[in-house]
């Protein structure tokens, strides 16, 4: 398989799980916000944040309010991380490789791109938000969908399950990261209920609510969200399934010593931590690290299997945000 | 009982299918009879059927807009086959043959001793004006001689039904995957016809393709690796290019993906690694294969893909420089160049063709302007043309101005009324002109496809074919048994 189409399909899959995660983020904080007493409202700048978009945010606008950051986010194309950009980015991915995934898949992608481009209007406004990016999240599930039930399960296909594995796990700890140091800045135990709505809402980012109470049988508390969030094997969001999933795809694919040595140690990492014990300091340099490696392993990837060089370049931007 | 043959008119030209006043050609009635024969609500059907089909199969040009960057529209078709009895083929098919080897041996023989020059069979001095003359080829033998493996071949009909040779295109010539795909459609709309008539099949050329680029591998391997080097997803032929990398199994790739050693052998970049390819079905303009070698701007090309080329380690389809016999300067000598070449009389004639070069050629086309169609040497898809007998006195001053400035470049000919064939125009049958397309594959052996593109100016009157202004397709029929 040539290099190129390797790389526009891994980034295809970065880019249709970054729109989908920025859609469910963006859904559950509108929601959070409504249960949340105004007095402990953190807003959303932490969205800001989690996405790592803070420089070019601020370069655009001046105060992260509803309106300006739910913009920035779903229809900025000033922003390479904003739901349109994705979609954009995971379109001009897919077009150079039509031949290589089925013909619905690729018209899908064209279809929630072109849908989210054209209702951008109701995704901005709070009536009409949640349909918005309803459809954004199904649209991209269904060409998940597509992809695995039309695809040939080759090398190309490891390639887009890779790209979006790594993406999920980067977004899980990010979320984790944000979540749970910027929250509820003050929390006391007058604050409690509104403390387990908030982590509540951690989980529903990650559609991982339901998955949560079946997996843990507990009430939402911290030390086993974030216990079930990095630790849970079985759970497709959980930061450590996603990493087992970048294994797996590696273990079939051709010169994947060096990768999946960047791989295993990760996954040593999270097995050997306990994140539940972990004060906010030490979790969020324990996150640090984690995103360092998730980082030094796409690189890995990259200089392993894809074309280098700036001729070479892809259609491809990361925000990078200190 | 809507195509009724009797008042079908197209006075003034040679029709395809139709002698004269509802007779068809000798051995052509059949089909005739058999359009006759559909019911309006029959022919929408098949209209509809084929209209699905292309949109299913996806045969697409790419059109730019403002809006969204570069779309695909559909190919437009049209569902009346256009009829050549197989009797008649079989000498167009031997000209093409002769012609393309003629062609061959004379640009084999401009980079090598030059032996038509020095015969005075062809001037000095053209050559050396020659645009698309590379002086980077000098002295290159590529294997077996053959410089253009793929040749697309204009063919069209005057009123007295002659065949005539319009041009070569030994570049990068295109349209063969719509040949393909027109067959396709057709099996699918008109099923019936296919049983009853012996209509020879097309579908080889792919087949015929790899099998050529493999017959041209300079290294002696079992399974040479063949890929098929396109300039990128914006290029307007990039269907065609990625629609014959996938028939023919090979790797279709961009020039970032090739990389040329310090072996001098070329390199596709892969998963695995680096990969040796032996042959490149290059649809990419000489002048942006190699940076080094041509255009230093290019971001398409591939740096040292000459040097590898010349080296003989890899094999380009077509070879560079082989463009230098595709100017219309070249073409008025083609006849010639198959007698030096091969002692033979042309089987296809070429369009009677005036070089304004030439002082005495040049004075009865400035005497007669307004009935000659002028064209410069090396542009095509019709830029820059002036058709004489449609053109205003002031288009006609500015040609005599260009033609004195720059003789060298400009040639005229007759205008040639392109025949014409049924075309569905609702649910009846008009005239519209048409013209020919055959590819001619050179390799190991010769091969010609079956018919060709037959193209069609859908508006009336019309015999602009392109499809970026109202042209379309047709399938083409090369009849058994007819006569």
């Amino acid at each position: 398989m040539l290099s190129r189409v390797a790389e526009n399909l891994y980034w295809m899959a970065r880019y249709l799980e970054r729109a989908e995660n920025t859609a469910r983020l963006t859904n559950v904080n509108t929601n959070l916000l409504l249960d949340l007493p105004k007095s402990v409202q953190p807003g959303w700048e932490p969205l800001i944040e989690i996405t790592g978009s803070g420089a070019i945010f601020r370069q655009i606008y001046q105060t992260a309010d509803e309106r300006n950051v739910v913009r920035f986010l779903i229809g900025d194309i000033a922003n390479p991380g904003s739901i349109l950009s994705s979609l954009a980015a995971a379109r001009e991915n897919a077009r150079t490789v039509r031949d290589f995934i089925p013909r619905e898949a690729w018209e899908q992608v064209n279809a929630v791109y072109l849908q989210a481009k054209s209702n951008l209007a109701s995704g901005l406004g709070r009536r009409r938000r949640y349909e918005y990016l309803r459809d954004i999240m199904l649209g991209v599930q269904t060409i998940t969908g597509l992809l695995s039930g039309a695809m040939t399960h080759d090398e190309g296909y490891e390639f887009l399950r890779m790209g979006r594995n790594l993406e999920r796990a980067d977004m899980t700890i990010r979320i984790i990261d944000v979540r749970s140091a910027n929250l509820l800045p003050n929390a006391s135990d007058e604050l409690t209920p509104f403390e387990n709505i908030q982590w509540m809402s951690v989980l529903k980012s990650l559609s991982g609510y339901q998955m949560y109470r079946r997996a843990m049988q507990v009430r939402v508390r911290r030390p086993d969200v974030l216990k079930f969030l990095f630790k849970e094997r079985l759970f497709p969001r959980a930061f450590y399934h996603s990493v087992c999933e970048v294994e797996n795809c590696l273990r079939a694919l051709p010169r994947r010593d060096l990768p999946i040595t960047r791989v295993t140690h990760i996954k040593e990492l999270v097995t050997a931590s306990r994140p539940e014990t972990m004060s906010q300091e030490t979790l969020h340099t324990f996150i640090d690290g984690l995103e360092l490696h998730l980082i030094q392993l796409n690189t890995v990837i990259s200089d392993t299997y894809f074309l280098t060089g700036l001729a070479a370049a892809p259609v491809r931007a990361i925000p990078v945000d200190a | 009982m809507t195509i009724r043959w009797g008042s079908y008119r197209f006075k003034g030209f040679y029709d395809e299918l139709i002698r004269a006043a509802g007779k068809p050609h000798a051995g052509l009635e059949g089909v005739c009879e058999y359009l006759h024969g559909l019911k309006d609500a029959e022919i929408e059907e098949r209209k509809q059927a084929a209209e699905a089909a292309i949109r299913v199969m996806g045969v697409t040009f790419r059109v730019y807009s403002e809006e969204e960057g570069s779309i695909d529209r559909s190919w437009p078709f049209d569902i009346i086959p256009r009829v050549i009895p197989a009797t008649e083929w079989r000498r167009i098919e031997a000209g093409l043959k002769q012609r393309v080897k003629a062609l061959n041996l004379f640009i084999d023989d401009i980079y090598h001793e030059q032996r038509v020059v020095k015969d005075g069979v062809f001037p000095r001095e053209i050559l050396e004006s020659s645009r698309n003359f590379r002086p980077q080829c000098v002295g290159v033998s590529p294997p077996r001689g053959v410089w253009a493996h793929i040749c697309g071949s204009d063919l069209i009909r005057d009123k007295d039904g002659t065949m005539y040779v319009l041009e070569d295109n030994l570049r990068v010539p295109s349209g063969v995957s719509y040949m393909l795909e027109n067959r396709l459609v057709m099996k699918r709309v008109f099923p019936e016809l296919f049983e009853q008539y012996s209509i020879q099949p097309v579908d080889d050329y792919a087949s015929q393709l790899y099998d050529m680029l493999c017959s041209i591998a300079p290294r002696p391997t079992e399974k040479p690796v063949v890929v098929v080097l396109t300039p990128g997803i914006y290029n307007s032929a990039y269907f065609e290019h990625s629609y014959l990398a996938q028939q023919m199994g090979a790797e279709l790739v961009e020039g970032r993906d090739l990389v040329v050693g310090d072996d001098d052998c070329v390199y596709m970049r892969t998963i695995e690694g680096l990969a040796r390819v032996d042959v490149i079905y290059r649809r990419v303009d000489d002048l942006f294969l190699d940076p080094e070698a041509f255009n230093p701007d290019s971001m398409l090309g591939v740096p040292g893909l000459l040097r590898a080329w010349k080296a003989g380690n890899v094999a380009l389809a077509n070879a560079p420089g082989a463009g230098v016999a595709d100017d219309k300067v070249v073409y008025a000598f083609v006849p010639k160049f198959i007698e030096y070449y091969l002692g033979e009389t042309a089987i296809l004639p070429n369009v009677p063709t005036y070089l304004c070069m030439h002082e005495k050629e040049r004075a009865y086309v400035l005497a007669n302007l307004e009935k000659l169609v002028v064209k410069p040497a090396n542009e095509s898809g019709g830029y820059g043309m002036l058709i004489g007998p449609h053109a205003s006195a002031r288009e006609c001053e500015e040609f005599e101005k260009l033609i004195r400035k720059d003789s060298r470049n400009y040639i005229a000919q007759p205008l040639v009324s392109l025949s014409t064939t049924p075309t569905l125009v609702d649910t009846h049958v008009e005239a519209r002109h048409v013209d020919l397309r055959p590819f001619i594959l050179s390799g190991e052996s010769t091969y010609v496809t079956t018919g060709g593109l037959t193209r069609v100016a859908l508006r009336k009157g019309s015999t602009v074919v392109n499809s970026s202004q109202g042209g379309g397709s047709k399938d083409t029929w090369i009849v058994e048994g007819a006569g």
